[in-house]
């Protein structure tokens, strides 16, 4: 207990510890040295290829799955091509990326899953080097080709390459690069030679570290932290820029070892989560062949010496050190740890331990301790900081003796909340069967459901009390998942165990487990395990992909669901040819009459066939009637009413039929009219029309009607008829139209009869003078002198 | 009337909720498109989404300018266009218009589209086929259910009736699940769930569904039952001419979304008004139930009560004046302003309602009813026909005469819809196939083959398939069966006994004590009896697809008397009416819940087909 804060090194303010995690259960002849090493993150697994180049074909490597703690899960020879890079993603599937640009993917227990390609042309320029990343996307890989382009696909389970543009000047591969992921853009930052470039879909461009002289040289090592938050760069010259990842701000630039002139092995940033505000300040752990480095924001650093080759893997908070006999986590010490065994330190917390200490050895001082926390009412805290420090404990004596102290604490206080006691209690319990060395790894369910200790797993959902929904549930769908794998079990077997194991636990779906049935190759045990899905909507799309689409099409219309019905109907139409196309339909009356209504909107033809297909002379005779309507040529139109009276009697419909016939009849004889009668007929359209426009006082409609065609029967109709009406105002509008003969009158009709004086007299025409006359009266002396002027002079002609 | 109502009565749930959740999703959805927008909706959707959201409300969320759909090009400025509109192919289509236009003219925009009640993939397919899906983005406003009143909640979606009844496309039926979804897990648990129709039963396994995939809370129930009916189970009630105030008012002025425009001849200005018909305007609150003989007295009472409030002034002194002022005038203004309109209507409704024809015609529609004098209904009708009174109401006549004659004769079937033709023109043809494919308008079968088939087949193979023959023969010929369900459930009062109109007996009164609407008879029977039990005969008749379920017990007394009544394919006035007095009379309260509210002429010009 006294030692604890042993393995302690001050950097700057804060401290930081190496941690034995295990003592590595596995036998490695060689050590790390020459192999490809990736370990998953969150204490995952780690594979382990040996000389993964070499490319003698008598002698395989082999490829080596361990649990963190280095129990050997699976080994098998490498058969496939030389691998460039492994990787794991992020439900802990191996990735190998091969030189010719294949990824093959493999589950935690060895056995191949499927595989896919970073695209054709890598196989001529091969892969130079790959990266795996992980993004709120899941798990992505970059590789960069022989010939210097870079290839992104940011999910490979939803694969979509995207090549990247070109970088100007680059041969070969660069000389570092790391991919980031910011503002839901993936990029990759790279060094050239003296220039640093961030690359994305669009564009690349050159960009420069504030705070980073050009006398730095030439960057040859970055790093990324685990949240891409932090940015690590190395120059040749030995210069650490810390910065924030997307190079705005610099952190710090040191010289942190200045003989160290040879470039480090590897780099990694160490980050903590700090509860400091604001004091959030990144590390770099520097690794050389023989020494390790942790270097702060200022010149300050740790030196550990390494006897063996090591491999780091960066952690959300801090950094796992893997060699070839045991396993630490270098991490910075958790504030609270640092408050309560600090040495000298007077924080509640410490003081609470050393009360129980005194108290456990039967001292009255622990009195003492406590009274001096009471007398500050820092009790609650104190217990609080016990209980928070213990969960970042990785012995168990110490989480122990830090949980006594809380509950010592405990007991003097009245109203203080347990829950975080108890929760703590029960994740530590978990946390540490889990770090068993035959488990071996630090968390949580979900990854211990994928290394299937599925009874394990089930009774840490249970007594973690998380919700049926998130915990158990998921268990019982991988152990499922898993079970349809079985090949020697029949399919009647298996799917009888899964119902009785799943039963109709919440969350489970059936269709998930079936898909799954069906990647293996088991389409019956997948239709089989369907039928247990209880909402359609899950079945229908997996049918639909096992090319089940009449099964699919009877569960998407029992559903109820049209929009489920829909899609398997326009599946259907592009996969299968029209008439069967349409004969499935026929059966499935929802579905047509919801595939019709489409076609009346979308298609006409088409809904012209199905109709023809289905002998349906009466809706095809319908059709032909709507069609006609649409017509506006006579022809057209009485051949579509012809067609439709065939319908009509093929359906003895003789109603309709002669019906129709009485149209064609009539719309003949309408034309015969306009053909005999013309201009008369339509003469009577337009007073029809005007008569009504009026009446309605519909003036605009009018003025357009009157400007939307010559009026066959003149403008002067118009002047009556609004002046009918009493609208003198539009009345006046048409005056103007009226043809020259017609202008006396329409000026007389509006009551102008200066307008009508002038008229006539243009025209000289005698009656009409006199008509304007007739219509003056005294008062009206100007008009008629000048009428009777004109006369005269006419008169004298 | 007011006075029989039973005091223990219990209050209605609070739906303005339904407002508040709507808004507040829309205000979500408007803010997922930040900066400022042009908002584009749908003119079907302008009156609810005013109950919902004014323009001011818009204005502070970045709404610019507001426009109505019109499939025409825009003429927005903005670069980002936002389009409310229902889940239809066509206006879709028109906004990848809009945006291919766009496009071509080298204009960048952000478009997206928000689908109310909820998107189709029929949608979302159209997207993709013009090549807009990344260009345009789509969301959900889950804005299922508008309270137009305190007890009637519409979905406002009038092309229902005729997708479903008549398409046989069943894409609403989701929605109507989703509605009682919503309404369940606010104002659930029901006790229990009653239904009648094909349409009743989907929208119930709908909810089912959603509700067993859902969480479940418990909460204290605020309605007891619900029951669900298809419009088709009942076509004479709305076919019928109204003659309650609010029905009338409707049938003549169009209510829209609770809100009626009177014209210049109304207001006795020269301008029309806008009025809000709901229960917060105390004149028409009193007279909405009112059968029409009845409404001219109590305004003419209400007047003189208005009177005599204004008369208190004379005689005041200061101090009192004051109080008046500040206290009654502005309530005695209003109540004198909506006074002074509904007089209006009534004279307007009256000009057109007492002339000698309409009596003639309620006379015609009185006799179908009860199935007398026949032969001069058809002569009344041909009449009707000949003079062109109105395309709609003579096709009104017809399917009304078809209905409670179970069909017509073959010689007058032609001859009467020969004479349709000549009239109204040709292009009336698929209006009547439609019409018969609906069972409104249809020749009688000779005999009565069909039943006597059924039941010998019935008796060869098990229950299933049998239910579903009856299923197959029922939609072969979809008899009416009006005159033996009438009998059985005595639905045409005898016409012997006076009715008095004012002191009203039964629900027959909306019809002028001619007839108890079928939909709210079987309803009343249902609660009655707690179930279909003893009704075996009367759902024979109505083609079966009756259920009934019991649910959890959870509402406490009061709530068990609130009962929610789901129409499927719309509801009239009338029936709300006679349901509010149902519960009146019985110490319900009736919540009605319509897919649209729907009358004679919205019910036939839904289903008329002679235009493209």
């Amino acid at each position: 207990m006294a030692f604890i804060t042993a393995n302690w090194n001050p950097l700057g303010e804060a401290f930081y510890r190496k941690t034995e995690l295990y003592e590595m259960c596995w036998t490695l002849r060689d050590g790390l040295r020459d192999s490809l090493v990736a370990a998953a993150p969150y204490g995952g697994p780690i594979a382990l290829l040996r000389e993964p180049l070499r490319r003698s074909p008598s002698s395989r490597p082999q490829l080596e799955i361990y649990s963190a703690s280095g129990v050997g899960i699976a080994s098998f020879p490498w058969k496939s091509g030389p691998v460039v890079q492994l990787g794991w993603t992020v439900s802990d599937e191996l990735l190998c990326i091969q030189e010719d640009g294949s990824v093959l993917i493999y589950d935690l227990f060895g056995s191949f899953k499927r595989h896919f390609s970073m695209g054709q042309e890598v196989v001529q320029t091969q892969v130079l080097e790959a990266k795996v990343f992980h993004s709120p996307y899941g798990t992505g890989v970059a590789i960069v080709t022989g010939s210097s382009r870079f290839t992104l696909a940011t999910n490979i389970d939803d694969l979509k390459l995207r090549r990247l543009p070109e970088v100007p000047g680059l041969q070969g591969k660069p000389s570092c690069w790391v991919v980031l992921t910011q503002d839901r853009q993936t990029k990759v930052l790279l060094s050239n030679g003296l220039d640093l470039y961030i690359v994305d879909n669009t564009s690349c461009t050159a960009v420069v570290p504030p705070g980073l002289s050009p006398q730095a040289g030439s960057v040859v090592h970055m790093s990324v932290s685990f949240s891409y938050k932090y940015l690590a760069l190395f120059t040749d010259s030995g210069h650490l820029w810390t910065g924030t990842s997307n190079l705005f701000t610099c952190l710090s630039v040191c010289l942190p070892v200045c003989l160290c002139i040879y470039q480090p092995l590897y780099l990694s940033l160490c980050l903590t989560r700090c509860r400091r505000p604001k004091s959030q300040q990144p590390s770099v752990v520097l690794m050389w062949d023989r020494l390790l480095l942790v270097a702060g924001v200022c010149n300050d650093t740790i030196q550990f010496p390494l006897e063996d080759p090591c491999v780091l893997i960066g952690e959300l908070d801090g950094v796992r050190i893997i060699s070839s006999t045991n396993q630490e986590l270098l991490q910075e010490v958790p504030l609270v740890c640092q408050d309560i065994f600090k040495i000298a330190s007077m924080a509640p917390g410490a003081l609470l331990l050393e009360a129980h200490r005194e108290y456990e050895k039967l001292s009255q001082k622990a009195d003492e301790y406590l009274r001096e926390i009471k007398e500050q009412s820092m009790l609650g805290e104190a217990v609080k900081q016990c209980v928070e420090a213990a969960g970042h404990e990785y012995d168990t004596n110490t989480q122990k003796s830090l949980m006594r102290a809380a509950s010592f604490g405990k007991c003097f206080l009245t109203d203080f909340s347990p829950d975080q006691f108890v929760s703590t209690c029960r994740e530590l319990r978990v946390l540490n069967s889990v770090r068993e060395s035959s488990v071996g790894l630090p968390l949580t369910h979900a990854q211990l459901v994928y290394r299937q200790f599925y009874p394990l797993a089930i009774e840490i959902c249970r007594y973690l009390k998380i919700p049926d929904y998130q915990g158990v549930s998921r268990v019982l769908k991988h152990w499922a998942s898993c079970k349809v794998q079985q090949k020697d079990l029949s399919d009647e077997a298996i799917a009888r165990a899964v119902c009785v194991k799943v039963g109709d636990s919440p969350g489970v779906s059936y269709s998930d487990i079936a898909a799954r049935a069906y990647e293996c190759g088991r389409t019956e045990l997948a239709i089989k395990l369907l039928d247990f899905e209880a909402r359609s909507g899950e079945q229908v799309p997996l049918l639909l992909k096992m090319k089940r689409s009449q099964l699919a099409l009877c569960k998407a219309v029992e559903s109820g669901d049209t929009d489920l019905v829909y899609t398997v109907v326009s599946y259907l139409k592009n996969e299968m040819n029209r008439g069967d196309f349409f004969m499935t339909l026929r059966n499935q009356p929802v579905a047509l009459s919801l595939y019709r209504q489409f076609c009346k909107l979308q298609e006409q033809e088409t809904l012209k066939d199905l109709y023809n297909q289905d002998d349906d002379h009466q809706e095809l005779a319908n059709y032909y009637v709507t069609a006609s309507y649409k017509e506006k040529r006579l022809e057209s139109r009485l051949s579509l009413l012809q067609s439709a009276v065939d319908e009509y009697n093929k359906a003895k419909n003789e109603f309709a039929a002669k019906a129709t016939e009485d149209e064609m009849r009539l719309l003949r004889f309408q034309r015969k009219l306009d053909d005999e009668k013309g201009a008369g007929l339509l003469g009577l359209y337009w007073w029809l029309k005007l008569k009504s426009l009026a009446e309605k006082e519909e003036w605009e409609e009018l003025e357009k009607f009157s400007k939307s065609k010559k009026s066959p029967i003149g403008y002067l109709a118009f002047v009556e008829v609004c002046m009918k009406c009493n609208n003198k105002y539009e009345a006046k509008k048409y005056v103007s139209k009226v043809t020259p003969e017609q202008k006396v009158k329409a000026h007389l009709a509006v009551s102008d009869l200066e307008g009508a004086a002038d008229a006539a007299i243009e025209r000289r025409n005698e009656a009409e003078m006199g008509a304007v006359l007739s219509r003056c009266s005294a008062s009206d002396r100007l008009v008629i002198d000048r009428l009777n002027r004109a006369r005269a002079g006419a008169a004298k002609k | 009337m007011a006075n029989s109502a039973r005091r223990d009565s219990p209050e209605l749930p609070d739906f303005s909720l339904l407002k508040r959740l709507a808004r507040d999703q829309l205000i979500y959805l408007l803010e997922q498109l930040p900066g400022k927008k042009d908002l584009f909706i749908e003119a079907d959707l302008m009156s609810p989404l005013d109950r919902i959201a004014n323009v001011s409300t818009l204005k502070q969320h970045e709404v610019d300018k507001l426009y109505k759909v019109e499939y025409k090009p825009v003429v927005s400025t903005s670069d980002q266009l936002c389009f409310l509109i229902r889940p239809r192919i066509q206006t879709v289509k028109w906004i990848c218009d809009v945006a291919n236009a766009d496009k071509a003219a080298g204009k960048f925009r952000r478009y997206k589209i928000i689908f109310t009640p909820q998107k189709f993939y029929a949608c979302e397919a159209v997207l993709e086929e013009q090549g807009m899906f990344g260009d345009v983005t789509t969301d959900e406003w889950a804005f299922y259910l508008l309270p137009l009143d305190d007890d009637i909640i519409s979905l406002e979606l009038p092309e229902f009736f005729r997708d479903n009844f008549l398409a046989g496309d069943q894409r609403w039926m989701r929605t109507a699940g989703s509605a009682l979804h919503l309404l369940h897990s606010l104002y659930g648990p029901f006790s229990k769930v009653y239904g009648i129709g094909r349409y009743s039963k989907m929208a119930y396994e709908s909810w089912r569904e959603q509700v067993e995939q859902g969480e479940q809370r418990a909460r204290q129930a605020e309605i007891g039952n619900v029951f669900l009916i298809d419009r088709d189970v009942d076509f004479v009630t709305p076919l019928c001419s109204q003659v309650v105030y609010e029905g009338l008012v409707d049938d003549i002025f169009r209510i829209k979304c609770g809100c009626v425009e009177f014209s210049p001849d109304v207001t006795a200005s020269d301008k029309s008004v806008k009025v809000m018909l709901n229960s917060q305007d105390k004149v028409f609150n009193e007279i909405r139930n009112e059968h029409f003989s009845n409404v001219f007295g109590f305004l003419s009472q209400k007047a003189r009560n208005l009177q005599t409030a204004y008369d208190k002034r004379r005689g005041m002194d200061i101090k009192q004046m004051k109080t008046f002022v500040s206290e009654e005038l502005k309530g005695l203004k209003q109540e004198h302003r909506l006074l002074s309109l509904h007089i209006g209507a009534s004279e307007s409704i009256m000009k057109k309602k007492t002339k000698q024809d309409f009596q003639e015609l309620l006379k015609t529609e009185h006799s179908l009813l009860e199935g007398f004098e026949i032969r001069e209904c058809i002569s009344y009708i041909e009449e009707h026909i000949s003079r062109q009174v109105s395309m709609i109401e003579s096709l009104r006549l017809l399917c009304l005469l078809s209905i409670t004659e179970n069909g017509l004769l073959p010689k007058d079937f032609r001859s009467l819809k020969a004479q349709y033709l000549q009239s109204y023109g040709v292009d009336h043809l698929l209006t009547f196939s439609n019409l018969r494919q609906l069972g409104l308008l249809v020749e009688q079968q000779p005999g009565e083959t069909l039943t006597v088939m059924e039941s010998r087949v019935g008796k060869l193979v098990n229950d299933k398939t049998a239910g579903k023959l009856t299923d197959a023969f029922s939609s072969l010929a979809k008899k009416s069966n009006f005159r033996a369900l009438s009998r059985k459930l005595n639905l045409v009062p005898k016409s012997d006994e006076e009715y008095d109109l004012r002191v009203p007996r039964d629900m027959a009164y909306i019809f002028s004590g001619a007839y108890v609407p079928l939909s709210c008879k079987l309803i009343e029977q249902v609660l009655e009896r707690d179930g279909w039990t003893g009704l075996e005969e009367v759902t024979r008749l109505l083609n079966g697809n009756e259920f009934a379920v019991t649910g959890s017990n959870g509402a406490k007394n009061d709530a068990q008397r609130i009962i929610l009544v789901m129409f499927l394919g719309g509801c009239t006035f009338s029936e709300i009416s006679a349901l509010r007095f149902l519960g009146r009379e019985k110490g319900y309260k009736f919540i009605v819940v319509t897919t649209a509210i729907t009358n004679s002429s919205r019910l036939i010009e839904s289903l008329l087909d002679n235009h493209v």
